[in-house]
């Protein structure tokens, strides 16, 4: 009932929130090698709007390819060397925009907030002087040069299919077991209790990795999208979070007694959290802080970043150990949780 | 009678949730061989006591052994002697018979010579060598019910607990149940079991009838008629649960 009453309070809330795909407070960087009276003013404009927070300053084109891998950058913006002197005698000078095109609709989105602004401050330039100054924006979208829309959605697919079969097809099979009463034969039968599980668990484990296989293959052959990283990593980061989502099937499972209700809290539980506040379909950063908070402890935001970090980026497991230990966290605790469950419901 | 083994023994068994006891210091012995009624009405602790024997909840305090073994260190033990077969029919109906036969053979450890010729002893004798090959969910309740019960058996346990084995299946094939249940007993398997069927109460070697968590009586059907001066079980279990407190 409460769920029934519930959901469309939380679904409006989410949905007017989430469903914008305006972005704010995008962390970029600054490559300013001039430091002159120019920069500092489009510096500061780029500042004071609130679309960007301003992460770090890098000194070199070679520091911003890190700054990509290891920060949240998602835009470096990268002035010429003596930038006001150029524009004071060529009356040209130039700004390259950089982007992370992992996400091309943001991507998109944030340069055009940037070229705007530079306009902004060249035609008020011109406003004070005779001759036109040109400041030309050379934009990059760095990984993802196309703006292929398989970039973004391959890993969000795979954070979204590996969690239903694992998370809500594990669920609701143990559930039909308590249902149909096999699993009380099954806990009298001599076989281990852990032994029942992992055996109702490893069907969907194999299912999941067939998926894998399948999507990563479409994904290289079909839409062109290639592997940067190491295969072996993505495969060995995809297998923990196949577990992860397993070991939240275990958990709902525990929680409730027909497969209707495991189905139920699957669905609202996982999927709608998953499209919502995976990062997958809208930006996190420009939601209200409540649920960027929440957003943090879904899976699939942490998987999708693994995912986009070593097949787009090339990133290595230095990169993401952090995401790694967040996905072994939950894991270990959904298995305990499931575990002190599961002692209750036999005492 | 005098050297009888005993196969089930409690002494003092309690399980309490909270404040609610549901089982209240039973005390009772099971015979090798015989037919044990476990009577009582809805909620009186016959399903609670039940799971303590058989491994799969922890009594309160007590003690308890059976086939031998301690309820409370050896539940390992006690699960491959027993067999057991719930009120929810239990076997997988989206697999044939054989394949039901086959993966219960298997959990109890039985070898593949072992489940082939057990099976088929089985399929012999229910009956059913045209139904092996067909789902167990195309079979009528009455066989289902008696292939789960053989099935229970399969790996010739000590003791078989039947937790309303009956319910829903019509008086014919109940009397064909019960006349599985006097052979498995004459091969020398101990039978549990818990019904509501007054009747079948009269089939059973000794019974136990519990009221509010307690054992208000334990003797043979004709002794416990002739004490409460009843013509049948059904009148001496309505004397016995008038003075119940707990509801359905």
């Amino acid at each position: 009932m409460l769920v029934l009453l519930g959901l469309p309070i939380v679904q409006l809330l989410i949905f007017g929130f989430a469903i914008t795909t305006e972005v704010r407070n995008a962390n970029i960087a600054i490559l300013d090698n001039s430091k002159d009276e120019a920069t500092q003013n489009i510096i500061g404009r780029i500042e004071s709007s609130q679309y960007f927070d301003i992460d770090r300053t890098v000194k070199s084109s070679s520091e911003i390819e890190k700054a990509f891998k290891t920060g949240k950058i998602k835009l470096v913006i990268a002035f010429q060397p003596n930038f006001q002197n150029e524009l004071a005698h060529t009356n040209k000078a130039q700004i390259q925009i950089i982007a992370d095109g992992t996400d091309p609709n943001q991507a998109t989105t944030l340069t055009n907030y940037v070229s705007a602004i530079i306009m902004d401050y060249q035609s008020e330039l011109n406003q004070q002087n005779s001759v036109p100054y040109t400041i030309s924006t050379e934009i990059r979208m760095l990984y993802n040069p196309e703006l292929k829309g398989a970039y973004s959605s391959v890993p969000g697919v795979m954070g979204m299919i590996l969690l239903l079969i694992s998370a809500m097809m594990t669920s609701i099979a143990i559930v039909k077991e308590k249902e149909l009463g096999t699993m009380e034969v099954l806990l009298v039968s001599p076989m281990k209790p852990w032994l029942v599980i992992i055996s109702k668990v490893v069907p969907y484990f194999i299912v999941s990795l067939i998926n894998v296989a399948t999507i990563l293959l479409l994904s290289v052959f079909i839409l062109g999208m290639p592997i940067q990283g190491s295969l072996l990593l993505l495969i060995a980061e995809t297998i923990l979070y196949i577990i992860c989502s397993l070991s939240l099937g275990l958990f709902i499972s525990t929680v409730s007694d027909t497969q209707q209700a495991a189905m139920l809290i699957s669905l609202i539980g996982l999927m709608l959290p998953v499209v919502m506040l995976s990062g997958y379909a809208f930006p996190i950063a420009n939601m209200p802080i409540v649920l960027q908070i929440i957003s943090n402890l879904v899976p699939a935001k942490w998987y999708i970043i693994i995912t986009k970090s070593v097949m787009i980026k090339g990133v290595g497991i230095w990169g993401i150990w952090k995401e790694t230990l967040i996905i072994t966290a939950m894991t270990l605790f959904f298995i305990l949780l499931s575990i002190k469950r599961f002692k209750i419901r036999l005492q | 009678m005098l050297t009888k083994e005993i196969v089930i023994k409690t002494d003092k068994l309690t399980k309490k949730f909270g404040d609610f006891i549901a089982t209240n210091e039973i005390t009772f012995e099971v015979y090798k061989g015989e037919i044990f009624g476990f009577l009582g009405a809805n909620g009186a602790g016959k399903t609670t006591a039940m799971k303590m024997l058989i491994g799969i909840s922890k009594p309160s305090y007590g003690k308890a052994q059976v086939a031998g073994f301690d309820v409370y260190k050896q539940t390992e033990k006690i699960k491959k002697s027993i067999g057991y077969m719930s009120q929810k029919f239990s076997l997988y109906e989206d697999l044939t018979i054989k394949e039901n036969i086959q993966l219960f053979g298997g959990i109890y450890g039985l070898s593949d010579k072992e489940i082939e010729l057990k099976g088929t002893g089985l399929i012999n004798k229910l009956n059913l060598q045209n139904e092996a090959d067909k789902l167990v969910s195309s079979l009528p309740l009455g066989w289902k019910q008696k292939l789960a019960f053989s099935i229970a058996i399969l790996h010739d346990p000590k003791i078989v607990f039947l937790d309303e084995p009956t319910g829903g299946v019509d008086p014919v094939t109940r009397r064909q149940f019960w006349d599985m249940i006097y052979e498995a007993a004459h091969h020398g398997i101990t039978v549990f079991v818990t019904t509501h069927y007054m009747d079948e109460a009269e089939y059973c070697d000794r019974v136990s009838i519990m009221v509010d968590g307690v054992i208000k009586a334990l003797d043979s059907p004709g002794e416990l008629k002739n004490q409460h001066n009843a013509k049948s079980m059904e009148e001496v279990f309505i004397m016995l649960a008038r003075s119940a407190k707990r509801g359905e």
